[in-house]
């Protein structure tokens, strides 16, 4: 029960930086996803209710964005860039190794909770073609080679 | 900040920019866009300035946007009283005590800049700067100037004519370079329709992909009815392969800001917003400080410049999705609305957000409205080519060997771009084609490189020129793959309101995802372009409605790979998985071992210095071994 009154003063307070004003559903969501990591129920019926919008509306916000997430997500999201200028330099083929080596699918979380693979539409990054971002940095001309090296210190950063 | 309402006050903070442009002294420049960033720009930063302070030298270290040759970041510049400014590429912090010591002395040793800058056009501002005052001293003759460099010789800088020169974060730098007097003159100087028409002489076509003339748009949203209404600045920079937007929203952001304020002015409204992507923090961060700071001196809000003119700026952040880059989408989710775009026939100009009058216009063309404003429509209408006039930025990438954010007239030649300005096709590879507008864009084969880029020329070629992103590709490149890469990204970012799109591109999908496994059969190309007809004339939007052009633009130049695929079942570029088949070349073989240590399905066998050998049943093709041989001995068929 405290998990659940601690999320809704939390987001009681960020609607408040917003104001009550149903414009601001987007920019409520996007900072409710930076603090949780995810969209978490708790919160999105507060949401609901402080800005008078349905359930029904929310969730169709909260799935429609890719920047949204239902579940929780990994301390650290991996970031496949998808970009065309990645995808001719061969992005495909590290998406397939990061898949196999923390043996999840697109979309999943690892085990340990230590990361989410998901990939991006363009990170603009063009001339370090392929990059793939992981906890907020950029990795750049990334080679399949590099990876097992590259997860292995952010595990001991944990 | 302080307050800037006449002319008087507007020139005293541009001599304050002046004085932190060029401070007298020696003073250091890094780029730090995001690509800077991330090749290592934040590292050399903190080495220059660490050896700036060990040695206690009044030297005077900033940061600026992204300064366009992206193939050789990190980049910084020098610039020094009375001599060219230098710029040095591939700097990293090993070799900036080298450097110094080399400006400490007055020499060029063994870190050479790329090129010397002696004196630049201010252009908003109708200067020269002159950095070089007499002759070129004997040390720096041999390093070309800017524009002896290829990569610049034929660009021409207006949208992004201060990224890489000014700190972002310092409005009085943007002044100091012309910056808010093209506001100063429409404010005192012009009517409202004087701008308008101004800027139709310009003959200005939307940068955004559209091509629609800007003073048009702003005329009919000017006499549409309502007492509010917003203006828009589109920054939802989704073409894959396309970062012009982001560069100028973070190296340049007042730029856009003035242009705003411009067209608000011009169209007769109060309130304006910034879509940005939620993919780009530092142009969120840049932009939002620029507001504050053009606010704080009374550049936003009320009684702009003394006048009755009352305006401000709020910054709205997208949430991830490509259909929002889509004009009515864009303000269904400024309403906090999913973004879901709604037929055209109800133009937003007259019916907008919040079913207001709405002028929305794209990064760059606001970036090049106060040029226009300062330099007249006239003046803008003779760069270029008849109907489509000034100059576009490019995100030049790919399989290109100067990577990088150009700005060229309208009307140069694509061999121009791709050969004198990129370089050429690096490793030897041979040039096959060359991709402009995004997933709604197609492709241009070699054969035609003597087209003009123009938003006609390139329309009538089965392409557009779409929002800026002009991807090179060699001829490891599978056309039959790229389709499908554009098609499947369609499919994700497909909102699903309409069906020919929702369910037309999907069904495309699957044929082209067949034809790559292999599955492809006779008739199937002739499908493709039955549907894509189909999708063209019933789908709601631009997205559904451009959708099949990658595909179609494939088909047109390059049916012969797709019958590859169909017929012999095979990938002539080396890369459709269920198509190809890595061998090793016994006569290059040296037995080095790197590559079975590498495959991560243990399919490689053999004893060192001895040829080695592929277990096709094992393989997966993941093209590692390919990468790691040091002898070119794996080939792909």
């Amino acid at each position: 029960m405290k998990k659940a009154t601690t999320i809704e003063a939390k987001t009681k307070e960020i609607v408040k930086k917003h104001g009550r004003d149903k414009t601001s559903l987007i920019a409520v969501l996007q900072d409710i996803q930076e603090t949780y990591n995810y969209l978490p129920k708790e919160a999105l019926s507060a949401v609901g209710e402080q800005l008078d919008i349905p359930a029904s509306r929310i969730y169709e916000v909260a799935t429609f964005y890719n920047t949204f997430s239902l579940n929780p997500r990994g301390q650290y999201l991996v970031e496949v860039c998808a970009g065309t200028a990645c995808h001719v330099q061969g992005a495909f083929n590290l998406m397939d190794r990061l898949k196999r080596d923390l043996n999840i699918e697109r979309g999943e979380t690892t085990k340990d909770n230590m990361f989410t693979l998901e990939e991006v539409r363009c990170l603009g990054c063009c001339s370090l073609a392929p990059v793939v971002r992981i906890g907020g940095n950029i990795h750049p001309y990334l080679t399949q080679d590099e990876i097992p090296r590259i997860l292995r210190n952010y595990r001991k950063q944990g | 900040m302080k307050k800037i309402s006449t002319l008087d006050d507007l020139k005293k903070a541009g001599d304050k920019g002046l004085k932190s442009l060029f401070p007298g002294d020696v003073k250091i420049v890094v780029g730090m866009a995001t690509s800077g960033i991330a090749s290592g720009a934040g590292e050399v930063y903190e080495a220059l300035k660490t050896e700036i302070k060990k040695r206690k030298l009044p030297y005077i270290l900033t940061k600026t946007g992204s300064m366009g040759m992206d193939f050789i970041e990190p980049l910084i510049d020098v610039i020094e009283k009375d001599k060219p400014r230098l710029a040095y590429g591939k700097m990293t912090p090993d070799k900036v005590p080298q450097l110094i010591d080399q400006i400490v002395k007055g020499t060029i040793d063994k870190i050479r800049p790329v090129y010397r800058v002696d004196e630049e056009d201010i252009i908003a501002k109708r200067e020269k700067k002159h950095y070089l005052t007499g002759a070129v001293p004997e040390y720096l003759k041999d390093i070309p100037t800017m524009y002896e460099v290829p990569f610049y010789k034929k660009q021409v800088k207006i949208a992004t004519r201060n990224c890489g020169i000014i700190d972002p974060e310092s409005i009085e730098e943007y002044i100091a370079r012309g910056g808010y007097l093209s506001l100063h003159k429409a404010l005192s100087a012009m009517s409202a329709e004087g701008i308008v028409e101004d800027v139709i002489k310009s003959g200005l076509r939307g940068r955004g992909g559209g091509g629609f003339p800007t003073g048009v748009k702003w005329q009919s949203c000017r006499r549409a009815e309502g007492d509010i209404k917003y203006v828009i600045c589109n920054g939802d920079e989704g073409d894959p392969g396309a970062y012009m937007d982001r560069s100028v929203m973070e190296g340049d952001p007042h730029s856009v800001i003035e242009g705003m304020i411009i067209g608000a002015y011009a169209v007769g409204a109060q309130e304006g917003f910034i879509y940005v992507r939620n993919e780009y923090p530092l142009a969120v961060a840049n932009l939002t400080k620029a507001i504050e700071d053009a606010r704080g001196c009374g550049l936003l809000g009320k009684n702009i410049f003394g006048t009755n003119f009352n305006f401000d700026i709020k910054i709205s952040k997208g949430a991830g999705a490509f259909v929002c880059g889509e004009s009515t989408a864009l303000m269904a989710s400024l309403e906090g609305k999913a973004g879901e775009p709604r037929a055209k026939y109800i133009h937003t100009v007259e019916h907008g957000l919040w079913d207001r009058p709405s002028n929305l216009n794209n990064v760059e063309t606001w970036a090049n409205v106060p040029v226009i404003i300062s330099r007249g429509g006239k003046w803008f209408s003779e760069i270029g080519v008849p109907h489509s006039t000034g100059t576009k930025v490019f995100s030049l990438v790919g399989k290109i060997s100067n990577i990088g954010l150009v700005e060229v007239p309208m009307g140069i030649s694509l061999k121009d771009i791709i050969y004198d300005i990129g370089g050429g096709i690096p490793g030897g590879n041979k040039f096959k084609a060359v991709q402009t507008g995004g997933p709604s864009g197609g492709c241009i084969p070699a054969t035609m490189m003597n087209l003009s880029v123009d938003f006609d020329a390139l329309w009538e070629a089965g392409s557009m020129m779409g929002s800026g992103g002009m991807i090179v590709m060699d001829e490891k490149t599978c056309m039959v793959d790229l389709a499908r890469y554009f098609i499947e990204f369609l499919v994700s970012e497909s909102c699903g309101k309409c069906t020919p799109c929702r369910e037309g591109v999907r069904r495309m999908n699957d044929i082209l995802h067949d034809i790559c496994a292999g599955r492809g059969q006779e008739g199937d190309v002739e499908m493709l372009e039955s549907m894509a007809k189909g999708i063209v004339d019933g789908s709601l939007c631009a997205l559904g409605g451009s959708a099949p052009n990658p595909v179609l633009s494939t088909i047109k130049y390059f049916r012969e790979e797709y019958d590859a695929h169909i017929k012999q079942k095979k990938c002539p570029a080396g890369v459709c998985r269920a198509l190809i088949k890595y061998e090793i070349n016994a006569k290059k073989c040296t037995g080095c071992t790197v590559c079975a240590k590498k495959c991560p399905s243990e399919c490689i066998s053999g004893v060192k210095k001895k040829v080695h050998k592929i277990d096709q049943k094992k393989c997966i093709k993941c093209g590692i071994c390919m990468e790691s041989c040091k002898f070119n001995a794996i080939t792909v068929k």
